[in-house]
């Protein structure tokens, strides 16, 4: 029969020949927690009376949304998760290691075909390299600690077709808010997205995370690419393990099919407060900001800093406006100081922050005050979301965000690429 | 299982963020703490307001989001004794069955502020008391149910130790 590739991954991993709308229990490859989500986890786990975990090697907790920890309450949570985890053994990444979705590909822990979990509704992110993964909550991620395993319903697919050839200056940021701005989000819900078509096949692996990290915000389950000599490359250059990618059939069943020429996308702004809330820049443009952002998992890999300090190199940053930039790991934070990008941005006038979470979840590093317009390179502008529910986030490129706290008002970066 | 209260409309998309925001989540695991700050973004007095076994109504998309299972924790500590929405997001989904909070997918058009409601989850019918109308439910899935009624997904796993839906 047919599959798509989550048709296909989910088959292998149950040792069934599933179709979408099955009921599967899998086997994981990975098992990822947070900070935010680990702690009801571990009492989870605990309250299952289990004693160990199922494997060490393919467990992972991260503590990057409070990194460091900006209260005592946080402290205590961060240090239940440093003992489970010197307890059980697993591979631990403390503050300033970086964010959960740039470690697991970036450490070499997720490679194409797997299926990972993550308790982090981003986890969708690795779908850019060919892997199942989904995002869920600290419950099923203690079942998953517990037994490596966990129950899926085969997800539907919805399939986007990407043509033409994104112009300079609009980028794969641009390119899944449009997405999700036509889809809305919903349109996706309890799918697998797939992303093909010559679009995906010239972005960098770096991109096609970006596009993948937010197929959530489309309500998806995860955000499929087929894995090409860039993603084996990229992957090799990053893991040792051994893996087998997973491609759809010619004739796959797809749910819904979209087909889009991207030739003549403007960069795209999402404005308060939800992501599908999507517009071309040329209608905002001028809209003054108060604060930037740089970072986060969507948009904080070292493509995206050097793209941003291409546009502040021998600039400053408006009067009365702030920048904040979080490389998304150790490693990126290292390569932008060698490549003297970091350099760069202190200059321009930012507030380079340990790599995190922080500025995008409101939990520090950055709560705006009332009234206050924000421009992030972050996955979600939901009212509060940065910890004021007074304030306004808009959300854009890299490239948006640099041109537009040079202005201090929203700002179109193509000026700058020309 | 019958549950009876009043309801509290929200809209369409409501995001985890509003159900316990981020400002909040981070702090403690005291989820009864937690739920005084439920919809706070949204309501600010909304707290105040539940009477025990009240019911949370939203449009399409219910639970959108991050996947902090804070969020059906809150709503359940705050003593709302049921979701109700045209749809959920699947995060949130598989929280609520995971954590016992009884989840109703049904049309919401006819249902408004302060309706009181009954629902037979048996009989899949949600009756509104108040327009004397009844209203199909989408049933719950096979494995939903069997977690449901095991009394969340912490209690499966102590019984069987492993997933067990046979």
């Amino acid at each position: 029969m047919s599959k798509t590739i989550a048709e296909k991954i989910l088959s292998r991993k149950s040792g069934h020949d599933v179709k979408a709308n099955d009921i599967v229990i899998a086997d994981l490859d990975f098992v990822m927690g947070q900070d935010g989500t680990s702690g009801l986890a571990i009492n989870a786990f605990e309250q299952m009376r289990a004693a160990k975990v199922f494997n060490p090697e393919r467990i992972a907790m991260v503590i990057d949304h409070s990194a460091p920890s900006p209260l005592a309450g946080v402290s205590a949570l961060h240090q239940q998760m440093r003992k489970f985890a010197g307890e059980q053994k697993i591979n631990f990444y403390d503050i300033g290691d970086g964010v959960c979705h740039q470690l697991l590909p970036e450490q070499g822990h997720v490679v194409p075909g797997n299926l990972v979990i993550g308790a982090d509704s981003h986890t969708c992110t690795y779908g850019a390299i060919n892997v199942f993964s989904t995002g869920v909550g600290s419950t099923d991620l203690a079942a998953g600690l517990v037994s490596g395993k966990l129950w899926f319903k085969v997800p539907e697919t919805f399939k986007f077709i990407l043509n033409g050839k994104l112009p300079a200056g609009v980028y794969s940021k641009d390119l899944i808010l449009y997405l999700i701005g036509d889809v809305t989000a919903d349109g996706a819900t309890y799918m697998a997205a797939e992303y093909t078509g010559e679009v995906i096949n010239n972005l960098s692996v770096e991109a096609r995370f970006t596009i993948s990290n937010m197929a959530i915000e489309m309500g998806a389950k995860c955000g499929l690419m087929e894995a090409d000599q860039k993603t084996i490359d990229w992957v090799k250059a990053h893991s040792n393990k051994t893996f087998e990618a997973v491609k759809a059939d010619e004739d796959a069943v797809y749910a819904r099919v979209k087909e889009y020429d991207v030739s003549n996308l403007e960069p795209q702004i999402a404005k308060p407060h939800t992501v599908d809330n999507v517009c071309p820049i040329s209608q905002v443009a001028g809209t003054p900001i108060q604060q930037g952002v740089i970072g986060t998992c969507t948009n904080g890999r070292i493509e995206d800093l050097r793209i941003a300090a291409s546009i502040l190199q021998d600039k400053k940053i408006a009067k009365n406006t702030r920048l904040i930039v979080a490389p998304s790991s150790r490693q990126v934070y290292l390569q932008a100081i060698q490549e003297g990008l970091i350099q760069v941005f202190v200059e321009a006038g930012a507030a380079v922050v340990t790599p995190g979470c922080g500025p995008c979840v409101g939990t520090h590093n950055g709560v705006p005050s009332d009234g206050e317009n924000v421009i992030s390179t972050a996955n979600r502008n939901f009212k509060g979301r940065m910890g004021n529910p007074n304030a306004y986030i808009y959300l854009g490129s890299p490239a948006t965000v640099a041109a537009s706290v040079i202005a201090g008002k929203i700002s179109d970066p193509r000026e700058y690429v020309k | 299982m019958d549950l009876k209260g009043r309801v509290h409309k929200f809209g369409n998309d409501v995001n985890t963020d509003y159900i316990i925001s981020g400002r909040h989540k981070f702090k403690t695991l005291d989820m009864k703490e937690l739920a005084k700050y439920v919809m706070e973004d949204l309501d600010p007095d909304f707290y105040s307001k539940i009477q025990a076994g009240d019911f949370i109504v939203g449009g399409s998309n219910f639970g959108c989001g991050s996947s902090r299972e804070q969020a059906p924790l809150a709503i359940i500590n705050a003593d709302i004794s049921a979701v109700i929405a045209k749809s959920f997001a699947r995060i949130f989904y598989r929280n609520c069955i995971n954590t016992g909070l009884p989840l109703i997918e049904c049309d919401t058009d006819q249902i408004d502020e302060n309706d009181e409601l009954a629902i037979d989850l048996q009989a899949g019918v949600l009756h509104n008391l108040t327009k004397g109308m009844d209203i199909p439910i989408t049933p719950l899935p096979k494995v939903m149910l069997k977690i449901l009624s095991d009394g969340g997904l912490v209690e499966h796993f102590k019984k069987y130790g492993t997933f067990n839906f046979d």
